[in-house]
């Protein structure tokens, strides 16, 4: 696995290795090595260049359309508010437009509660984004949903500003 | 069992009995502290006496003994300072009675020739002035922790009437930056050996009813799959990796079948599969999410977590699927269901006033007792002899393994690994 992942992440990362957060920065713009762990050199062995990608906190595969591709939702809601509508068409679009990409939904919570409920709870939201895709045309095939629950916050930290960025679908592709 | 032979006194350096309590910290022995809340408790008073020669073995074998049966909440430790002693030494027996001993443990440790250990005690009760017997073991000295574990268990045993469960073992994960790693580690915290270390979370370990594999979820392939791991060879198999999440797996008491929770077919639902694989079939049909199995100790019912009521509560239903009935109806957050091997309790989590605590439930009665002063709760598993619950919670800051007497009087922190620990699960008597 480590081989196959360091290749994933080595190309994830010469595409384009984007914080999370700004999505608004055109995926293929040149910060590799940005997110590189502290000590890590540039070209150091493959542990550390496993290290310091991290496809969970990493950004898009860079096959994706430009744009967010992250999808918030409020507390112990799974309901696509409005104001990503907008996200969650141009996802639409670009999947429309060939049936062969495919997206993986990550469904996320906040770190309140149990594990495996916060998975199922992940769960719920990336299947409401699976939902919201398929109603706009796209292939029920070209989406997998998914859940990390509490394990792979977006932002550390225990207050209402860090859950609100951990409430959230990514759309990933691969 | 692989502890260095540098490594003079484990139990003084890694494992902390510690004081929640409004009494603040008790220190009840020169190593470690012990947290005892209440009025009443009815402890055996033992003394456990230096083993000769333990000062030059590389496990200090009474401070172990001593401190599983503190840690078990059914003994005091007497002050055994100033008495050299072995298992061949008459027995003082005015001089213990007057220390307040019922029992007296006393035992010598020494080198062989070929460099393995002769491991020799006698358990003693004071009070009849009677032989309670004793045991000799020889073994290298990475088994010397495992012997102070059976010592353990043999006075337990002698005293309580009841099997001990100090030799058995505790799977946990910790997560150290980017790095998670499953352990298994002896039932006190110590001795933990890596089963997996990946650069992705790992949750749910579980241990087979034999006590030889784990199954647990793996997130390393960007998804939750589950997985079964062969403990001693590390072999790994793939139960579950459906399309969607795969989580919670939960094994029948006989070992033959697993429990758990799968997204395939929309939403999260129960699942049982056969433990060698196979086609799921399916437990539940609910609109809402369905998850955390966990087989009554008989095989016929299937406790879990279901908010088809609108908020998560347990629900019981036959281990073949079929209609389902609550069990917990307080508050509207109850999740983690672990019932007790002997089929009396109910260990869950519930959230109270935004804190989350464990709590246990008299299944006959129904009478629930909410037994931590912490917030952060989650995971509790039993002990197989239903005497202890070993949970995740936090602790200054940082999470943190902790044991629990069934009326929490008596809380101890296991040895902590460095970074965050969580997801305990307490492994089978050995065979």
């Amino acid at each position: 696995m480590n081989k196959g992942w360091f290749a994933i992440a080595l190309v994830a990362c010469l595409v384009g290795c984007g914080s999370p957060v700004k999505l608004d920065q055109p995926p293929v713009e040149d910060k590799a090595g940005v997110e590189v762990t502290p000590g890590g050199g540039t070209t150091s062995g493959a542990a550390s260049a496993v290290t310091s990608v991290d496809l969970g906190k990493g950004g898009l595969n860079g096959a994706g359309p430009a744009g967010p591709n992250i999808v918030y939702f409020d507390f112990d809601s799974y309901v696509v508010k409005p104001e990503y509508q907008s996200v969650v068409e141009n996802h639409a679009k670009y999947l429309r437009a060939d049936a062969k990409r495919k997206a993986m939904l990550e469904g996320h919570t906040d770190e309140r509660g149990g594990r495996e409920y916060n998975l199922a709870l992940g769960q719920r939201r990336s299947e409401a984004v699976a939902r919201a895709l398929i109603l706009l045309g796209v292939s029920g095939n070209q989406v997998e949903a998914v859940s990390f629950g509490k394990e792979k916050p977006a932002v550390e930290g225990s207050n209402e500003a860090a859950w609100a960025k951990n409430r959230r679908v990514e759309v990933k592709y691969r | 069992m692989k502890l260095p032979m540098s490594d003079i006194s484990p139990v003084h350096r890694r494992l902390f009995l510690l004081a929640l309590t409004g009494m603040g910290v008790m220190p009840a022995a020169a190593q470690f502290r012990v947290e005892i809340s209440g009025v009443g408790l009815t402890q055996l008073p033992i003394a456990i006496a230096g083993f000769r020669g333990e000062t030059q073995s590389p496990v200090k074998i009474s401070a172990v003994i001593q401190a599983n049966l503190e840690r078990s909440g059914r003994f005091k430790p007497i002050d055994s300072t100033g008495q050299t002693l072995d298992e061949s030494t008459r027995v003082d027996v005015p001089l213990w009675r007057q220390r307040g001993a019922d029992s007296l443990v006393a035992g010598s440790v020494s080198r062989l020739p070929d460099g393995r250990f002769e491991v020799r005690f006698r358990l003693w009760d004071v009070v009849r002035g009677q032989d309670l017997g004793g045991q000799v073991y020889t073994v290298p000295a990475g088994d010397l922790r495992l012997v102070s574990h059976r010592i353990a268990d043999f006075i337990y045993e002698k005293l309580t009437g009841e099997r001990g469960v100090f030799s058995t073992r505790i799977a946990y994960v910790t997560k150290n930056g980017r790095q998670h790693t499953l352990w298994v580690a002896d039932a006190d915290g110590e001795s933990a050996q890596v089963a997996l270390a990946s650069p992705e979370p790992i949750i749910s370990p579980a241990w087979s009813p034999g006590g030889d594999q784990l199954a647990y979820v793996s997130f390393e392939a960007r998804k939750p799959v589950v997985y079964i791991h062969d403990v001693a060879t590390g072999r790994r198999r793939l139960l579950a990796n459906f399309r969607g999440s795969n989580s919670a797996p939960a094994w029948s008491p006989d070992g033959r079948q697993i429990a758990l929770t799968l997204s395939r077919d929309g939403g999260s639902q129960l699942y049982l599969m056969d433990a060698g694989g196979g086609e799921p079939r399916r437990l539940t049909q609910s609109q809402g999410i369905d998850t955390e199995a966990a087989f009554s100790p008989d095989g016929r019912s299937i406790y879990f977590v279901s908010d088809r009521g609108g908020a998560p509560q347990i629900y019981r239903m036959p281990a073949g699927g079929g209609t389902a009935e609550r069990v917990t109806f307080a508050g509207g957050y109850n999740i983690s269901p672990a019932p007790s091997p002997d089929g009396r309790w109910l260990a869950y989590v519930s959230r109270i006033n935004g804190a989350f605590k464990l709590q246990v439930m008299e299944l006959t009665t129904g009478t629930v007792t909410s037994i931590t002063d912490s917030s952060a709760d989650e995971s509790p598993s039993f002990a197989p002899n239903s005497r202890l619950i070993v949970y995740a919670t936090q602790y200054q800051g940082r999470e943190a393994l902790m044991t629990t007497t069934l009326d929490g009087r008596i809380k101890a922190r296991l040895a902590g690994q460095d970074g965050d620990i969580r997801e305990p699960s307490w492994g089978p008597f050995p065979k």
